[in-house]
């Protein structure tokens, strides 16, 4: 094994600084070293969007991220974007209980990020939008309809919310 | 699976990555955005002994309109994101192909990181970026320790990954004319899954002559039908040939394509199948280039 290198991250608000492998992508260091487990892996080369996360504030595949290339940047994962009470994050967690968006939710946290993404554009939404953005992740479970059917319902409480 | 094991350095200039790139020579590999390397590190179709990450280089940033001479270029430096391509107003004002382009290019996640540098050095041949290029007839800026020289897209694309840039060379920019006037830009391709690589796809910019169909210049390439994007040169002869009639026109074009294209076949689609669809999108792109009434064009 290489000399591992020490890279500084901000991960849900919290600076982080770990020695990491070169070779090693952002999603093994959320998950093996920091247990972040929340962000999943399916595939490995950026075709399943289960590892979507935001890396300086824009969604990414962290399995298509070396943790190298992400020194000194913003990581958030699922876990932070809960905690932070994001507003479009507490839309779509209702929405998608509500619509029963989620079987397995092994699709869930990567979903969460597109959507998430999606709703801070701030624009009206069609289906056609909803599933030309989610196109880059699979879901095993549901057929999707039912997952477009909740970022609609999410997109709408937001507007609602931006109303009042 | 996981990458094999390999050394990194962050370039802090293009100066210290060409210094990199010389001092590692062939056992080095460039990353960029990564969203295509990462992928086949991931996968160990790359093994690379030393990556140089050219991501910090400010040498490779930004979108620039350029005068030369009265005639306006658009320069679009090497690490320029997808993402970037399609939230610009120059992009769509002056290489307005580019932005139609860019929907097409993968998923938002990975237009976020993937760099237009990136996309005409990798080279893939279904790939939308090279095909634009040859489309626009855009120039290929590659420095090297020595020099900054400058290639023409018809000469840069050699084959499947294969490009005309050297060992120790980096792509800094890609340049093009700005758009002129009476020209538009029409692209179209067939994919199974909206941001996969293409089956088949076109880009075309051209000159079309009011209320006919005749173009006084057009440039249709293909991609995904070889091993690199391919100028579909017989059909665009007849596209601009004034001596054929105005309602067959198109569909001698569509038949010409045979001459052009050989497609190959894959399990995706066979070479028929292939070629059948590229003329389903000339079809298509050059009826949206007229602005033709759905009716008034037919597929294959
Ligand atoms: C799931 C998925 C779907 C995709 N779909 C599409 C699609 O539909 N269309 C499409 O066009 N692309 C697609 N891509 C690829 C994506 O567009 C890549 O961003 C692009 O091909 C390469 O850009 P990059 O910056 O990521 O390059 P990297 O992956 O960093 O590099 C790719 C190669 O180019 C070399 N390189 C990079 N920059 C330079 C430079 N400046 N000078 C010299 N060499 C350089 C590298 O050494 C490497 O060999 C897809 C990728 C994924 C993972
Ligand atoms: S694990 Fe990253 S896209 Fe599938
Ligand atoms: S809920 Fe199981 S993969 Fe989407």
């Amino acid at each position: 094994m290489l000399e591992p290198i020490t890279i500084t991250l901000s991960i849900n608000g919290l600076d982080t600084v770990i020695a990491v492998e070169p070779r090693t992508h952002l999603a093994d260091v959320l998950r093996v070293q920091l247990g972040l487990t929340g962000t999943h892996i399916g595939c490995e080369h950026g075709v399943c969007g289960a590892c979507t996360i935001f890396l300086d504030g824009a969604t990414v595949r962290a399995c298509l991220v070396l943790a190298v290339q992400a020194d000194g940047c913003f990581v958030e994962t699922v876990e932070g974007l809960t905690e932070a009470g994001d507003p479009a994050l507490l839309a779509l967690q209702e929405a998608f209980c509500e619509r029963n968006a989620l079987q397995c939710g092994f699709c869930t946290p990567g979903m969460l990020a597109t959507a998430i993404e999606l709703l801070r554009e701030g624009r009206p939404l069609s289906r056609a939008d909803i599933r030309e953005r989610i196109s880059g992740n699979y879901c095993r479970c549901t057929g999707y309809q039912a997952i477009v059917d909740a970022i609609l319902h999410a997109a709408a409480k937001l507007a609602e919310l931006e109303m009042a | 699976m996981k990458a094999r094991d390999c050394r990194y350095e962050r370039a802090r200039s293009l100066q210290e990555a060409l210094d990199l790139l010389h001092r590692h020579g062939a056992d080095a590999r460039l990353i960029a955005g990564g969203q295509s390397l990462v992928p086949a590190l991931n996968l160990r179709m790359a093994a690379p002994d030393m990556l140089i990450d050219i991501g910090a280089l400010d040498e490779l940033r930004g979108i620039r309109l350029a005068d030369a001479g009265g005639a306006k270029r658009l320069r679009i430096g090497a690490m320029v994101t997808h993402a970037e391509i399609a939230r610009s107003r120059d992009v769509a004002l002056y290489a307005p192909l580019l932005s139609l382009a860019v929907k097409h290019v993968a998923h938002a996640a990975i237009r976020n990181r993937g760099t237009f540098g990136g996309s005409i050095a990798h080279a893939d041949p279904s790939a939308e970026f090279p095909a634009c290029a040859l489309a626009l007839g855009a120039r290929m800026h590659i420095a090297s320790r020595a020099e900054t020289r400058v290639v023409a897209a018809e000469d840069f694309f050699r084959g499947l990954h294969e490009t005309a840039i050297l060992p120790g060379e980096i792509l800094i920019a890609v340049d093009m004319a700005s758009i002129e006037e009476g020209f538009r830009p029409g692209f179209a391709e067939l994919a199974r899954r909206s941001g996969d690589y293409a089956l088949v796809g076109l880009a075309l910019q051209g000159k079309p002559l009011r209320g006919r169909t005749l173009f006084e210049a057009v440039a249709p390439v293909f991609f995904s039908v070889g091993d690199r994007p391919i100028f579909a040169r017989a059909a665009a002869q007849i596209l601009m040939d004034a001596s054929v009639a105005d309602d067959t026109r198109i569909r001698l074009a569509q038949a010409a394509l045979t001459d052009d294209l050989n497609p190959p076949s894959d399990p995706q689609a066979s070479s028929a199948t292939r070629l059948h669809l590229a003329r389903v999108l000339l079809g298509r792109v050059v009826a949206e280039v007229l602005e033709m009434g759905a009716g008034e064009s037919r597929d294959a």
